[in-house]
């Protein structure tokens, strides 16, 4: 594929090696517990702890494109900087949030949120878990329904159990017979 | 018989659906702006500074812009194909120098040759922004009226330009000169 040559495809790795590489960060986080928290995050870049704040939720709930299963807070991708620079002047601006997400939808599309918006096209994604839910529940009512036709409800009656007596009887005496 | 049917149609189902989902390119992000205006802009001209290039200056053309960078590498693959489409003059090529440095960019076009019309310098990347770009290359087609028409994600490879681009330039210009 020529696509996984664009200029920058940094940060994606074959999936196969996460599980792997989590166990080995994992035992490398025991012993350097402090450099591992600080490789995480980039630097704010203004003073303003309240803004940097704001950006962070804010960038935390979206995609960076160039590294997919990145958010926009930790990536540390060129295009990325470049769009908290943009947000960050976008608030200063006194943009709100929602205007601030529409920008970007308007740019990028709905990819960029990490929670899609509830829109006709995700109505699938959105409710698909509980119409599967619900199918699962008829299924298992129907099969509940069913095992219970098969066992008998009623004890027999004693007239019942007097014919059942006497057949096995008969029966016995032919085979003795 | 119907209890082999259902699941075994619901697995179909599931095969092809996965078959899709990994079938495509999960990088290639479809743009929102396809049949949107063209956003605006104004920015200087990569080779002559002091003059500036606008997307409004285009009105009534049928063009293409392209988004490039010295430090790109699939641009370098690219480039041959865009002079080979240039010199054929069936659509102007504008370039979008993307996040670059100009003595970079100069020198790359020296080198390599120049099948752009001209480039804008958009050294900060905020007209890209504007215009959804998260790599390069990345190539729009824009209509008479500033509309995006069609987007490219990646190269444009004599495939694409043939199946995509030609046609889309003929239907455009073919409604153009009907207007």
């Amino acid at each position: 594929m020529k696509r996984a040559r664009r200029g920058f495809s940094l940060g994606i790795g074959p999936i196969g090696l996460i599980g792997p590489m989590l166990f080995v960060l994992f035992f490398l986080s025991l012993i350097a517990p402090d450099t591992f928290a600080q490789v995480q995050r980039a630097r704010p870049a203004t003073d303003d702890p309240a803004l940097e704040q704001r950006l962070q939720n804010l960038s935390q709930n979206l995609r960076c494109l160039v590294c997919q299963n990145e958010t926009l807070a930790d990536s540390r991708a060129d295009l990325a900087e470049d769009l908290r620079d943009e947000i960050r002047e976008q608030m200063k601006a006194g943009k709100s949030d929602k205007e601030i997400i529409d920008f970007l939808t308007a740019r990028y599309g709905q990819f960029i949120l990490y929670k899609p918006q509830v829109t006709p096209t995700t109505y699938l994604l959105w409710f698909g878990p509980f119409l599967l839910l619900l199918a699962g529940l008829l299924v298992l009512f129907r099969y509940i329904k069913h095992r219970r036709d098969l066992i008998p409800e009623k004890p027999l009656t004693s007239d019942e159990r007097r014919r059942a007596e006497e057949l096995l009887r008969t029966s016995s005496r032919k085979e003795t017979a | 018989m119907l209890r082999y049917l259902i699941p075994l149609g619901v697995f179909l189902v599931l095969v092809v659906f996965l078959a899709i989902g990994l079938g495509r390119d999960p990088h290639e992000v479809p743009s929102p702006l396809i049949n949107k205006a063209a956003p605006t802009f104004r920015l200087p001209q990569l080779k002559e500074p002091t003059k500036t290039f606008s997307a409004a200056d285009m009105r009534g053309k049928v063009w293409v812009l392209n988004v490039w960078a010295s430090w790109c590498v699939s641009c370098r693959d690219e480039h041959p194909h865009l002079l080979e489409y240039a010199k054929t003059g069936a659509v102007p090529i504008y370039g979008l120098n993307w996040k670059d440095r100009r003595e970079d960019a100069l020198a790359w076009l020296g080198e390599l040759g120049d099948p752009y019309v001209l480039s804008a310098a958009d050294l900060d990347g905020r007209v890209a922004i504007d215009y959804g770009v998260y790599g390069a290359p990345e190539t729009y087609l824009i209509d008479q009226n500033g509309t995006i028409r069609y987007k490219q994600i990646g190269e444009v490879t004599p495939d694409v330009w043939q199946d995509k681009f030609l046609p889309l330039v003929q239907q455009l210009n073919r409604e153009g000169a009907g207007k």
